[in-house]
């Protein structure tokens, strides 16, 4: 992706990050549940300058036929750029990475979704990116977590997602896209808040095993943050501004 | 809100201790933890949470409105507002000398007609088999078709039944409710078919508010002077 400055400074002498951020300071995050009427349970969540609409179909009956599972439901996620997501444009067709991304944004949720409730069915989860800023994976997730609760599949916890990383040996919490491109390492976690399990974890980079170690924190306590505002959105939707 | 009750959402521990899990709640050792968003509910031994949104899941014997689908020839499907196809044999509603050859289904019931009907038979194996053999039940002929979610039938009826009388009552029309979140209603008046239709939105669109009957009779009696 162009227009990266190769002198670019990613972390000042007074230790502020290239967008002026402090090292464990998330992106600005706001989540919406709901917003699509013809959805059954939708979110929209600005995560930085992400901009990312997810819908969730569902449970409902799998078409084609032969890939349903009786004893079980399964679960279909699609990701998806916009063609304008991105500075030049993106072909629309499914790109490789846009098919990995599906396949782990899928995995990722898997453990908090009770399937197996509903045998023969399928539950359908459209992630469609209007704009692009590195960390869509987490976002992403993080959003169609919400729109899975929107849409009452039941879950054993939420799943929340942000990335930590390393960049000028440090590290840090939110890898922005110049952090991303630039940086040393990239690490997007999902957590169960709850149930404290990690459901995503990828790694993208190299670390110390002492580094490994402090980006999983940095990355768990920032799914903790992000696990407050998917709580809001939902207590917002559903109970006005009373939530417990 | 008392202890007792509180607004939850998936992953929230309702409590802790000798509980047993009801509906929408599962146990995690010793913690009991809701699985949807809604309104959890803690009795002497047991807890459970009442959802606020999601499908319908068929329960044998719930009454539902279905509406035709399409029909093989033995058979009509049905939209049951759930994530299964009702079934609906040709033999319940001809009788036990109905012939495949003889007998036209699209006689009897068309694609987009409403039926009540109780859910005979279901199970994770099969799609549910609906039945209209009992009383009150079969076509429906008259009335408005309202959809609100599933999860909100329960509050539409009320303690007893009291939120569904008192909306019959001021509006003098007949309200037959779908256990799958599909209601109709029919009135001889206008003013009391769209009075009540309002009712049934304003119960969907607030379920989870207190003292939901009081506000539901005022918007009645107010609707009723003007």
């Amino acid at each position: 992706m162009g227009g990266r400055e190769a002198t670019m400074v990613l972390m000042d002498e007074n230790g502020k990050r290239c967008d002026g951020r402090t090292v464990d300071e998330p992106r600005r995050i706001m989540i919406k549940a709901g917003g699509l009427k013809n959805a059954d349970g939708s979110a929209y969540i600005e995560f930085g300058d992400n901009k990312i609409l997810v819908g969730v179909f569902g449970p409902r009956d799998v078409h084609p036929k032969h890939m349903s599972n009786t004893d079980t439901g399964i679960l279909r996620v699609r990701y998806h750029m916009e063609p304008f997501s991105v500075g030049e444009r993106k072909n629309p067709a499914p790109s490789r990475r846009e098919i990995e991304i599906s396949k782990v944004i899928k995995e990722a949720l898997e453990p908090a979704v009770m399937l197996d409730k509903f045998p023969r069915t399928a539950v359908d989860v459209f992630i469609e990116v209007l704009q692009a800023d590195g960390g869509t994976r987490c976002a992403a997730l993080t959003a169609a977590s919400v729109a899975l609760a929107d849409a009452g599949i039941p879950m054993r916890d939420m799943v929340a997602a942000i990335a930590a990383g390393k960049v000028a040996d440090t590290v840090i919490l939110d890898v922005n896209n110049e952090e991303d491109q630039a940086g040393q390492a990239d690490m997007p976690i999902g957590y169960m808040p709850n149930l404290e399990k990690i459901t995503l974890l990828q790694l993208d980079g190299v670390l110390t095993p002492e580094e490994y170690k402090k980006c999983v924190q940095v990355g768990v306590d920032g799914c903790k943050l992000v696990y407050e505002l998917q709580k809001k959105a939902l207590n917002d939707k559903y109970f006005g501004n009373s939530g417990d | 809100m008392a202890d007792r009750r509180k607004y939850v959402i998936p992953g929230d521990v309702v409590t802790t201790g000798p509980f047993r899990p009801e509906q929408n709640v599962i146990l995690d050792g010793n913690k009991i933890i809701s699985t949807t968003i809604g309104i959890s509910e803690i009795y002497d031994d047991s807890v459970r949470v009442i959802p606020l949104t999601g499908k319908y899941i068929p329960k044998i014997n719930d009454l539902v409105i279905g509406k035709v689908n399409s029909h093989t020839s033995l058979s009509w499907e049905l939209d049951i507002n759930s994530c299964y196809v009702g079934f609906l044999p040709a033999q319940d509603v001809f009788g036990r000398d109905f012939s495949a050859h003889a007998d036209e289904l699209a006689t009897k019931l068309k694609t987009g007609d409403l039926v009540a009907a109780r859910i005979a038979n279901f199970d994770r194996t099969r799609d549910p088999l609906v039945s209209i053999s009992d009383r009150d039940l079969g076509k429906i002929d008259s009335g408005d078709l309202v959809e609100i979610s599933p999860s909100k039938v329960p509050r539409l009826i009320g303690k007893k039944g009291s939120m569904i009388q008192m909306i019959e009552e001021a509006t003098d029309a007949a309200i037959t409710i779908g256990q799958n979140g599909w209601v109709v209603v029919s009135c001889e008046s206008p003013e009391g078919l769209l009075k009540a239709k309002k009712a049934i939105q304003m119960v969907n669109e607030q379920a989870h508010v207190a003292n939901l009957t009081d506000q539901v009779k005022e918007m009645l009696d107010k609707k009723g002077e003007s």
